[in-house]
């Protein structure tokens, strides 16, 4: 698989199914994993961290799943492709800033993405889409125990798995769901909802992880703590969070439809106008009226376009699958017009 | 729109920060964008939250001994750590214990490991962590007041412990 053929593949997390879909786009579950008595990537000289990715290179090749991986050494990509990689949620942003020994390795379903030496040696991480963090576990725990057969892992029995940074000590591991939250934010209870969430030592973030804005009503919200708690009781502890949210995003709705309905369509329909016509939309303008357009489809006030399509264009909008699209560098400029364009065609086939 | 900053650029990158229960925007330029996330970093670095969480209590003269200590496996001494907030290596758990129990205590609220372990760790080590893990599952269950079920933990617990004394009987046998 080269890069170039992910731009025709839609996302695992993409795909608009799985439970709840109308309200949880995705579900996914990271383990950090590092290889003992090795230094940690910021810490580890050239050739470590050279030693490092060939060792994980080479037992990640024997896996039986996810069988022939594709695997891109960051080396090897210019920036464009990283912000790419970035935007289909298969790398963080702060695994792009330096390229030295680094490289993510992604299965043909995109489910699977396990990033060497990001701030841990391994980051293995499963993407579900919906409302699904058990299967996502199901999936990371295999590839972690068959890992663990050949390489050794840091860990010890009284503090678990040995990490660079000591908030993800223990079970190393990381649950987030991403929600779709129009109807709270509208109805300007979400900052409750915040409040409630960070009391209850879960963090909330934007669409694309650590330190990203919160645009387009979407939001992801994870388990801080990582030791103490079995992987088990972490998962339940977030799915209770996250099935007390949509019960609130679900009543919003419901109270928007029923007593503010001319409104309601009037917006929604507004936003698809824009995009329809529009010939210059920034990619902030896009995701504020996908999201409306999205919330419209989700209340069946939009037909003609389903949720995969619209969830679709959330990525295929962003700068770097635009210039990818385009196989050239475009300035801002150059890409509100494509952006334009490409939402004009998408919804209205010319 | 034009740059919150400088006014004069058009505003292509929109920052939505949620600090407690607040959202604020702010809308930049791309320079402007550029020092200002340098600026974010520099003053809120999670290595400064962490340096600070572990300073949390005033140092004593045990702890500033401690921050020349140095790890043997890879050099990172406790200053560093401060410093940079992440750990060197797996053996940095070991050389910095005294100071680092505590601290995973404050972050975590937890000192003991409940979760998982990797295949091919031992068997001693296994049933260590077992325990462990039943055990946190009896601290919660009386803390939520669910008594019954804390009964049956207890019993697991009398039983494994057991077995793990008849086991160790054998072996001096």
């Amino acid at each position: 698989m080269i890069l170039n053929d992910l731009l025709n593949h839609t996302s695992e997390w993409l795909k608009g199914t799985g439970p709840n879909s109308d309200i949880v786009i995705s579900s996914r579950i990271r383990f950090a994993r590092n290889l003992e008595n090795v230094p940690f990537p910021q810490w580890a000289n050239k050739k470590q961290s050279k030693n490092v990715l060939d060792a994980i290179e080479q037992a990640v090749s024997g896996l039986e799943s996810p069988k022939d991986p594709a695997i891109f050494k960051l080396v090897d990509l210019d920036s464009i492709d990283k912000q790419f990689l970035i935007e289909r949620h298969l790398m963080s942003y702060e695994h792009a800033q330096k390229s030295d020994s680094k490289a993510v390795i992604i299965d043909n379903e995109e489910i699977i993405a396990i990033m060497v030496n990001e701030e841990d040696h391994l980051r293995i991480q499963v993407m579900q889409s919906g409302f699904n963090l058990h299967e996502a576990y199901n999936i990371v725990n295999k590839i972690d125990d068959a890992l663990a057969k050949g390489l050794s892992f840091a860990f010890s029995s009284e503090w678990g798995y040995l990490t660079a940074c000591p908030t993800n000590t223990g079970t190393g591991m990381r649950g987030s769901v991403m929600l779709h939250l129009p109807a709270l934010v509208m109805t300007r209870q979400i900052n409750q909802v915040l409040a409630a969430i960070a009391k209850l030592s879960f963090t909330t973030r934007g669409l694309y992880g650590e330190g990203t804005q919160a645009t387009g009503n979407f939001f992801q919200i994870s388990n801080q703590l990582s030791l103490g708690s079995s992987e088990q009781e972490i998962i339940e502890n977030i799915n209770g969070l996250i099935r007390q949210i949509i019960e609130q995003e679900k009543q919003s709705r419901e109270v928007l439809f029923t007593q503010n309905r001319e409104m309601l369509e009037d917006k929604i329909n507004r936003s698809f106008g824009i995009l329809k016509n529009a010939h210059i939309i920034t990619s902030q303008e896009t995701t504020e009226l996908l999201s409306l357009l999205r919330l419209g489809c989700d209340l069946g006030i939009v037909r003609d376009i389903d949720r995969r399509s619209i969830n679709e264009l959330f990525i295929i909008t962003q700068p770097a699958h635009l210039q990818k699209l385009e196989n050239k560098k475009l300035t801002s400029q150059e890409r509100d017009l494509k952006r334009a364009e490409l939402i004009r065609s998408k919804l209205t086939g010319k | 729109m034009l740059c919150d900053v400088c006014n004069k650029n058009p505003a292509t990158v929109h920052l939505t920060e949620i600090v407690d229960d607040q959202m604020t925007e702010l809308h930049l330029c791309e320079d402007c964008a550029r020092k200002k996330s340098a600026q974010m970093e520099q003053q809120f670095g999670l290595s400064d939250l962490l340096a600070g969480l572990a300073d949390f209590e005033k140092p004593s003269s045990e702890e500033k001994e401690g921050t020349s200590l140095k790890c043997p496996n890879c050099g990172l001494t406790y200053r560093d750590f401060k410093k940079i907030g992440r750990l060197g290596c797996s053996e940095c758990y070991v050389t910095f214990k005294k100071f680092l129990g505590p601290l995973l205590k404050r972050i975590h609220g937890s000192g003991l490991h409940c979760g998982k372990c990797p295949v091919k760790v031992g068997k001693t080590v296994r049933k260590k962590t077992d325990l462990q893990e039943l055990r946190c599952r009896l601290q919660k269950a009386i803390e939520t007041e669910a008594y019954e079920e804390a009964a049956k933990i207890r019993d697991q617990i009398r039983e494994l412990q057991e077995k793990q004394s008849q086991s160790q009987n054998q072996k001096k046998d």
